[in-house]
């Protein structure tokens, strides 16, 4: 590393980034070899050293405690006190350090906003002002971008050039290679725990691909234009809470029709999850309605759904698609495992399971030493292969997936795109949701923007990226049209300057 | 041990019991997981709950061979527990510089008898095996510590299961005592109050000990599906008005025996009880084939059942149980209600058997709580259960022995107990808390911080 540079580590899922950068900042301990800082080899038995050595990280989950201001936050860890013993928190002092630092790198962050109240964008930031006041150098910022809308992404690309500019290093691990191509000035390419290539950002897109992947890999769905039939989804007014009771969708109205994709595209956390979880009948509808293939099914449990014809994808596969202790095969029946071949009244059908494995192990692709491993020992693409083969192996008539790909390595996002794809073409409504806008745009027929839990937007697949990315912040149509002064968010909830600030450069980076 | 499980192609492969449960029980009071089976937050990997971790570290660390150790470690220091406790042994430590033959012979002697006593008793008895070569005693001298062995056993196989079967279902089911005590309860009553002929009494003997146990399943089995409420804290309670519930009872009129004034109630007709397999002479009698078969059907149900695939999988990951549209609150309801059934028939076994044939106060001992301690050993897999259950009966009907002829008091044998499941159950426990730590610890540091 050099001292002013931007350097991008490139790497699948599980290539090893993370883990090499937790060892950087002190979390892990290195097994072998060593971490040289100025020519000096350095043993580092925490973060406390670390940032003693000058290098800061910032978490893909911020570290922050959202009922304390920005202040308060940076202070806490190297708080500073006065009055001796009696040990005074000198709130003054810090504050004007952190408007010093933010003043400085022109990070715009306001000391005295509650974090709570701060949209994810100048959380982060905020963040950075951390590491940064504890005089740092060198800079890791473990996935910046992945809770990003793309004007917050384009923001912090222009906060990285400032530090640049001051002379600071960063470290950007990432697995998106627009971004890298736009920042940085040296690439690390991993992949398995080993540096396969470095590359300079002039190299294309494919290049760099194939060298994260190992081999080419296309990077677009290849797929026909839909055919459309009936409406076989329809959600009217429907609301919904979360778990804490806090609306999380709110009057949404959506149709699918059989043979399509429609895509929703949104920041997560903006009620797409809840929005399918009252669709499959895990959460309790609280008004409106939903209709499959003219069915009211808005009441009905999960599985009478599920045996109505639908297929689920949940977004967390871990926590809710897959029993890791579980076989191979046991997962691959989690859902029909009571109906025949399988279940014969009380009884199972173990070589029914054990056939039908084996045969959706070859079709879907699945990587694993055998049916009877356990689940959890599958890389998380495979893991992932095993419930969209689980849900594509009976019919349907509308298949939802929930982030399909999240985790999941290029080889296998690419079949399970392709799979979906294909699921289409037979006349199955789809829906999938995502928050990876590539990915929203490259399946979709049409495409559903979430914001605060509303549809804010249908639009096509062709809209350009920036027009979707407003909506995604939340920006409404007629807004963006206007590329006015008042280009604010509708509800003015949010404070301190965050979104509309947002809003504003977002224009600017457009025009 | 190693392969309790005959039925599964590879019993370790399907580990199944979340059981936050544990943790409660266990003395965590860390919350890692809302009692309602509702979602929890979204993370890349779900929370490793100290139950989880420890039914891992359970079935990795608990081989035969450990067993073996542990059962070894516990001898040695019962035998210091024996030495400590003998004021004449312990007086020859005082000169052990100048005689330690004394010391040592004396220790010796005390040690090794109360061993063969508790040998003797539980498994085979070389005198009375010459004896009955001999002409001096008959062949139920022979058998008779094998047949007490059995029927010590025999509920513990029943209460041992209940315990297994919820906690595979990832619920912690302390109430295994209170739902026996239901169980012999209603066993006591159809014994003694409904006329019936023979076959049929027993049947309907039996079967009311299981109703009853099922009934007391029930309550905070629904109590936890349908209201979150923990069923550790539930089970706990009812255990209690159980308890209260049978003292008050057997002083009832038409109940307490007519002849007695102290509390106890009717005898358990003839036609109700159990048949002794050896005769009059042996205690031994049928529960413990009943035992059998019940450990076969729960192996079954939970390998080999529907039913038994939703048990697993809630209690591996309610979450996905439920997203793959497995009702969890039915589930966790039927768990309660089947461990009830088993914990029932343990009880009705102490009643309808030979251990006693009327209600008192202390009908059930501690067949629930030994249940508890039955389970980890036997791994919480139905025949890891059976053996477990067997050394259990095979310690109590020994300690009988041993403390008669040898004057080691009964209580030695429930710290041996005790010390058996310490050994194994600890390491385990301890690892854990410490697997928990670190993985907490990690995620905090590197991913976790719901701050927004």
């Amino acid at each position: 590393m050099e001292p002013g540079e931007i350097h991008a580590l490139l790497g699948e899922n599980g290539a090893g980034k993370s883990t090499l950068m937790n060892v950087l900042y002190g979390l892990y301990q290195p097994d072998e070899g060593e971490i040289l800082v100025d020519g000096k080899p350095l043993k580092l038995k925490g973060p406390s050293d670390a940032i003693a050595a000058g290098i800061g990280m910032v978490h893909q989950h911020f570290m922050l405690v959202p009922v304390f201001t920005v202040t308060e936050n940076i202070m806490l860890g190297a708080e500073q006190v006065r009055g001796g013993i009696a040990g005074f928190l000198d709130r003054r002092r810090a504050r004007r350090q952190v408007a010093e630092v933010s003043e400085r790198y022109n990070l715009r962050v306001d000391p005295d906003a509650v974090i709570e109240d701060l949209p994810v964008g100048i959380q982060q930031r905020v963040e950075i002002v951390k590491a940064l006041t504890r005089d740092v150098d060198l800079l890791i910022l473990d996935e910046p971008t992945a809770v990003l809308t793309p004007q917050e992404t384009e923001e912090l690309l222009t906060v990285m050039r400032s530090l640049k500019a001051a002379g600071k290093s960063i470290v950007f691990i990432t697995h998106k290679l627009g971004e890298v191509k736009a920042i940085a000035d040296r690439i690390t390419v991993i992949r398995r725990g080993r540096t396969v290539g470095t590359a300079l950002p002039e190299a294309s897109r494919d290049e760099l691909a194939a060298l994260m992947v190992g081999r080419s890999v296309r990077l677009t769905v290849e797929k026909g234009t839909a055919t459309p039939g009936e409406p076989m989804l329809e959600v009217a007014g429907l609301v919904v809470d979360d778990d804490r009771q806090v609306r999380a969708v709110d009057g949404v109205d959506l149709t699918v029709r059989a043979g399509e994709v429609l895509g929703v595209a949104g920041v997560q956390g903006n009620g797409q999850t809840e929005l399918i979880e009252a669709i499959m009948g895990l959460r309790p509808v609280l008004a409106g309605t939903v209709s499959l293939g003219g069915d009211r099914i808005d009441g009905w449990k999960t599985k009478k759904v599920l045996r109505a014809g639908v297929g689920y994808v949940p977004e967390d596969r871990s926590v809710d698609g897959l029993v890791k202790e579980f076989s191979v095969a046991e997962n691959l029946v989690l859902d029909i495992y009571d109906r025949p071949p399988f279940g014969a009244g009380l009884a199972l059908r173990p070589d029914a399971i054990a056939t039908s494995a084996k045969e959706r192990i070859e079709q879907f692709d699945v990587r694993t030493s055998s049916a009877d491993a356990p689940v959890g020992t599958l890389s998380g693409g495979n893991q992932q292969k095993v419930i969209v083969a689980r849900e594509l192996s009976r019919p349907l008539k509308l298949f939802i997936a929930a982030q399909p790909t999240r985790g999941v390595d290029v080889g296998s996002i690419e079949f399970i795109h392709s799979r979906i794809i294909r699921e289409r073409d037979i006349g199955t409504a789809v829906m999938v949701v995502s928050s990876e806008l590539d990915e929203v745009i490259g399946l979709a027929d049409r495409i559903a923007v979430m914001y605060r839990g509303r549809i804010i937007g249908i639009v096509g697949p062709d809209t350009p990226r920036e027009e979707i990315g407003l909506l995604m912040a939340g920006i409404s149509p007629d807004a963006v049209s206007e590329r006015g002064a008042d280009a604010a968010p509708t509800d003015g909830t949010a404070t301190d300057g965050g979104p509309a600030s947002d809003a504003g450069s977002a224009n600017e980076d457009e025009a | 041990m190693s392969d309790p499980n005959p039925q599964s192609g590879s019993p370790d492969k399907e580990p199944a019991s979340e059981a936050q449960a544990a943790q409660t029980a266990l003395g965590n009071t860390e919350q890692a997981e809302p009692a309602t089976p509702g979602r929890s937050a979204p993370e890349s990997e779900p929370k490793p709950s100290l139950g989880r971790l420890f039914l891992d570290n359970l079935w990795a660390a608990n081989t035969f061979t450990v067993t073996l150790l542990s059962l070894v470690l516990a001898i040695v220091v019962g035998a210091v527990l024996m030495i400590i406790s003998d004021p004449d042994v312990l007086s020859t430590y005082s000169y052990i510089t100048s005689r330690p033959s004394d010391a040592l012979n004396s220790s010796w002697t005390l040690v090794s008898e109360a061993y063969a006593n508790l040998f003797k008793g539980s498994i085979f008895d070389p005198e009375a095996f010459s004896g009955w070569l001999n002409g001096d005693n008959g062949w139920q001298a022979v058998l008779a510590p094998i047949s007490e062995t059995l029927t010590y056993a025999a509920p513990l196989v029943f209460t041992g299961l209940a315990v297994a079967l919820a906690f595979r279902g990832g619920l912690f089911n302390i109430g295994a005592q209170g739902q026996a005590t239901i169980g012999v309860i209603l066993a006591a009553l159809a014994g003694f109050l409904l006329p019936l002929p023979p076959g049929l009494h027993l049947l309907v003997a039996v079967l009311a000990g299981a109703l009853g146990g099922a009934i007391w399943g029930f309550i905070p089995g629904i109590l936890k599906a349908r209201a979150g409420a923990h069923e550790v804290i539930n089970t706990i309670m009812l255990n209690y008005v159980a308890t209260y519930f049978l003292t008050w009872l057997i002083v009832q009129n038409g109940v307490q025996d007519p002849t007695r004034t102290d509390a106890i109630s009717k005898a358990v007709d003839t036609s109700a009880q159990l048949p002794r397999l050896l005769g009059d002479n042996l205690r031994v009698h049928a529960g413990i084939l009943l035992a059998v078969l019940a450990t076969w059907g729960v192996a079954w149900l939970l390998n080999r059942s529907t039913l038994g695939f939703e048990l697993r999988a809630v209690g591996a990951n309610p979450d996905a149980a439920r997203t793959a549209g497995i009702s969890v609150t039915r589930t966790y309801t039927l768990i309660m209600v089947f461990s009830g059934i088993l914990a029932g028939l343990g009880g009705s076994n102490m009643v309808l058997g030979s251990t006693a044939s009327a209600l008192t106060p202390l009908v059930v001992a501690q067949i629930g709580f030994d249940g508890i301690l039955v389970a980890l050993l036997g791994r919480v897999k139905p025949w890891g259960v059976l053996l477990a259950a067997l050394l259990f009966g095979a310690l109590q009907a020994g300690g009988n022995r041993m403390q008669s002829y040898s004057g080691i008091s009964l209580e030695l044998v429930t710290v041996l107990q005790a010390l058996i499941v310490i050994f194994i159950a600890a390491p385990a426990l301890v690892k854990a808390i410490f697997q928990l730590r670190a993985a907490r610890a990690a995620r905090l540091q590197t991913s976790l911080a719901k701050g927004w």
